[in-house]
């Protein structure tokens, strides 16, 4: 298979000239969900452009527009002056184009090397092949600042580098305008700012960067101009410095700046669900849960920040009773649930909204109503023994539409065809209605909008608070778990590396540290966590 | 936007036999002298005398059974294809009874079309079974129990039963007791119409009424979503599979003892097969199997009489069982179409979800 790497010097383009013009972008998706309304965006070469707008607002289908992955019902893609109808990815990497997507896309059992010289493999015979492979990956890896070993598995890296390894991907490619979707959505504050460093190199070299946030000060940072998108529409394109942010805000949300949410001070109760020394490892042998032990008493919000895959995801898993750990056990009121399943542990008072709500959170060709019963199979008030009341059934799930404010016509229209945030307002409501002693909350927000975002946050408080809701918050996001959690523990590599009983008094940086590891409590200070003998 | 998605499934489903009708006319007329004759016989024909469309009856209620059957399992996403040993062994069984059990008449044939769906549906969950003990296939492993049950009637029927007197493998005469009366003089249709009723009904209302045709549902829908919200996997799988098997076994027994008065089958019937068909027309759904089933039947006869009374093989009928079901299975048949309608309702503005919606 003989194939040349694609040679394209990104200079013959001047800077400054208008390399992308996207014009009357209208995007319908099969589920009736209309992502972009006529949009019109473009950019000029050798800048940063970022895309501002909250979660929903159509960024990333704009992008999967531009990159191929989908197709515009109408408009029209002009790039370096041509018009361009890109039915593929493949076409746009052929254009110039490359794109790191919000979920990475790599083959994890392969090294970095492999990955990013996939499907364009230098030389023939495979011995030269490979070694040539490292040798220019290597080079690539020097000149733009990346610290990566090209030899190392990718399954074992973490997202930060799994994130180097996709824009390498792209630059071995020859692309010379670079799409990064939420680029800085995983990372920690030190891996953000490494990761500007190289943007700003790479501007320098030519190359043309779309970024991609709603973080208002990572814009300012490293961004030339910014286009701004709600609810489908451009709202407009300026130079960085033209707005505030109250004024960017106030475009991309369309009303004033999102006030703090007021949360008054925890009063823990009992302890409800303790965990003791669990481990686990995963089908790899990597360890995934290495000894981990904490409490969670009643009223308290107690948050889990860390790097995703640093075990957050197996210890939900383990104390809910999806996944049983090799090692240790958990307690419920008490009670041991260790190896329980997911239907005894829930019949204990347990909730939780899962971190993947398309495939685990809800059945999306299945009605909201019977979305929302899936934890009420038993429930006495929903009907005889054997039958479900249909009159109570809608009763019930018109009662939560309006109280969760979940956007539907009605609800027994399927859950897939809800936008995102509505989606998760389901989960949401079907999991806190039931009044659960413990709440396990994973990734509650993720690419949620705005609104939904504020509602979810505070339910989970006034549930906390009035009834005593004992709250599992586990979130790569740092704001969120900085600004819900009343105590928190910080996970890395399996894992505790820091509990703080009080968050107020943690910065954003300190916090990076513990998750990176660069720091960690001492056994003594991690026993704080622990407020009950078992 | 369901009542268009219904709609669009409807509409969908007579646009794809209205396509097979079409390739069979095309087919009748490139091969046969008459064939505008032919083609009426085989679209009107059974209509032409109250007979003939009692034929259609009569043909179509072992396919409402395995339907229906065959439309539990497919739900609950396990593809377990031993709905054709299933009714059989019922039938065998039913047959058994029908000439060793002395019972008086109308108790008869209630607990002989018990026995028959007790019997169809332990076998049915026999491949369920080897899937959770071994891990066995169950595609497999059910396409092979078919004919394990296939020799095991045989078997049955052949050492307890079996007519001397007969140069086939026939049993003697059932019991007069045990037959299921004709209940509409001048055919043969039976009670077992009633029976077939019945179990659409009661099938419907199991599943999209009771919770455990929900959790069969959910579980079929999505196995992680069921998983992650406590609803019991294996459980659920049993439950569908010991319905629907039972539902075959009645549907073996009613025919046996609704058509027949002695043993004669002389190969497996076939209607578990047809159930496929009849359960991908009805959508899975128990409301629509009567209509599947009564669509097969009736081309089905449809096509023998075209046969009887013209040069034309009925082989066109397995023609348009074929498209229909090629059309109906391949997602993306007219779904330009879906997608045009559902662009022109989203930019309609009907009700947009977009982003800040607050
Ligand atoms: N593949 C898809 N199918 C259906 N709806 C989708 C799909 N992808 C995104 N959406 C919906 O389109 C809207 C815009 O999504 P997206 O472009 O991902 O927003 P953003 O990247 O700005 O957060 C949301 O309401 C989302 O739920
Ligand atoms: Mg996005």
């Amino acid at each position: 298979m003989k194939q040349e790497m694609i040679h394209r010097d990104p200079d013959d383009f001047p800077i400054g000239e208008e390399i992308l013009r996207m014009s009357g972008i209208t995007k319908v998706y099969g589920n009736g969900v209309l992502a972009n309304e006529n949009v019109n965006f473009s950019v000029k070469k050798g800048e940063i452009h970022a895309i501002m707008g909250e979660n929903g607002a159509g960024k990333s289908t704009l992008m999967k527009i531009l990159f191929g992955n989908e197709q515009p019902d109408r408009g029209e893609i002009c790039f370096k002056g041509r018009t361009q109808t890109i039915e593929s990815p493949k076409k746009a990497v052929e254009l110039g184009i490359g794109m790191v997507y919000q979920h990475f896309n790599l083959a994890e059992s392969l090294t970095v090397a492999e990955n990013i010289v996939v499907g364009q493999e230098p030389g023939r015979g495979i011995l030269f092949r490979q070694k040539s492979a490292y040798d220019a990956v290597e080079e690539l890896a020097r000149k733009y600042a990346f610290d990566i070993d090209p030899k190392s598995r990718v399954r074992d890296l973490s997202v930060g580098k799994k994130q180097k390894v996709e824009i390498l991907k792209i630059l071995y490619r020859n692309s010379e305008l670079i799409i990064l979707d939420e680029p800085t959505a995983v990372l920690t504050p030190q891996e953000t700012e490494e990761l500007f460093h190289q943007l700003l190199l790479l501007k320098q070299n030519g190359y043309t960067i779309i970024f991609i946030s709603h973080k208002i000060n990572e814009v300012k940072t490293i961004c030339d101009r910014m286009t701004i998108i709600r609810a489908g529409k451009t709202r407009g394109t300026y130079e960085i410095s033209e707005l505030s942010a109250n004024d960017i805000s106030v475009l991309m949300v369309g009303r004033d700046v999102v006030q703090k949410i007021e949360k008054p001070a925890a009063k823990p109760g009992k302890t409800v669900l303790s965990a003791r020394d669990l481990r686990y490892r995963n089908e790899h042998g990597a360890v995934m849960l290495d000894g981990v032990s904490f409490d969670l008493r009643q009223g308290e919000i107690l948050g889990v920040a860390g790097v995703e895959g640093s075990g957050q995801r197996e210890l939900a898993e383990a104390v809910s009773g999806m996944l049983r750990p090799e090692g240790g056990a958990v307690y419920l009121d008490g009670r041991e649930i260790t190896g329980k399943t997911p239907g005894e542990v829930r019949a204990l008072g347990f909730s939780h909204i899962h971190e993947d709500r398309m495939t685990y959170g809800v059945a999306k060709n299945v009605s909201i109503t019977e979305n929302l019963i899936a934890n009420r199979c038993a429930s006495p008030e929903l009907g005889g023994k054997a039958f479900f009341d249909g009159k109570k059934t809608s009763a019930l799930a018109q009662k939560l539409v309006e109280e969760y404010q979940i956007v539907c016509k009605t609800p027994s229209v399927p859950a897939g065809m809800l936008s995102g945030g509505n989606i998760q307002k389901v989960v949401v409501a079907r999991e806190m209605s039931v009044e659960p002693q413990v709440l396990l909350a994973n990734q509650p927000t993720r690419g949620i909008d705005v609104g939904a975002v504020e509602f979810i946050h505070e339910r989970l408080i006034r549930d906390s608070r009035e009834k005593g809701c004992a709250v599992l918050l586990i979130s790569s996001d740092l704001n969120e778990v900085l600004e819900m959690s009343d105590s928190l523990l910080v996970m890395y590599k399996g894992h505790i590396s820091g509990y703080f009983a009080d968050v107020s008094a943690l910065t954003e940086q300190e916090l990076g540290l513990y998750m990176l590891g660069l720091k960690r409590q001492s056994e003594q200070e991690l026993k704080e966590a622990l407020h009950e003998k078992v | 936007m369901k009542k268009f998605k219904l709609d669009f499934n409807l509409i969908r489903t007579l646009i794809a036999i209205g396509i097979a009708l079409l390739l069979a006319l095309i087919i009748i007329l490139l091969t046969s002298d008459e064939p505008w004759a032919a083609f009426g016989y085989f679209i009107a024909g059974p209509l032409r005398n109250p007979k003939r469309f009692a034929n259609v009856i009569e043909a179509m209620l072992p396919l409402v059974f395995t339907g229906l059957s065959v439309s539990i399992i497919a739900r609950t996403g396990v593809f377990n294809l031993a709905s054709e040993g299933s009714l059989f062994i019922g039938g065998a069984v039913a047959a058994l009874c029908g000439v060793l059990l002395p019972l008086p008449s109308v108790i008869s044939p209630v607990v002989i079309l018990l026995i028959g769906g007790l019997a169809g549906m332990l076998a049915l969950l026999i491949p369920t079974l080897l899937r959770v003990k071994w891990n066995a296939n169950e595609i497999v492993s059910s396409l092979m129990l078919n004919y394990v049950l296939y020799y095991l009637g045989t078997f049955l029927i052949r050492t307890f039963v079996r007519d001397p007197d007969s140069g086939y493998l026939q049993s003697t005469a059932f019991h007069a007791e045990a037959d299921l009366p004709v209940i509409i003089p001048g055919t043969r249709i039976h009670a077992g119409a009633a029976v077939a009723l019945i179990c659409v009904v009661a099938l419907y209302l199991f599943l999209f009424r009771s919770r455990l045709g929900y959790k069969i549902r959910m579980v079929g829908e999505n196995p992680k979503f069921s998983f992650y919200s406590g609803i019991p996997y294996a459980l659920s799988i049993f439950a569908a599979q010991a319905v629907a098997g039972f539902v075959c076994g009645l549907g073996g027994a009613t025919e046996m003892l609704g058509m027949f008065d002695c043993y004669k089958w002389t190969g497996l019937p076939g209607y578990g097969w047809d159930g496929i068909i009849v359960a991908t027309l009805a959508r899975n759904n128990p409301a629509w199997v009567p209509l599947g089933a009564f669509f097969l039947a009736y081309m089905r006869v449809g096509a023998d009489i075209m046969t009887r009374m013209t040069d034309v093989q009925n082989e066109v009928v397995s023609i348009i069982q074929g498209v229909v079901i090629i059309l109906l299975v391949a997602e993306s048949f007219l779904a330009g179409w879906k997608k045009r309608r559902t662009f022109k309702e989203a930019t309609e503005g009907v009700q947009l979800e977009g982003g800040a919606k607050a």
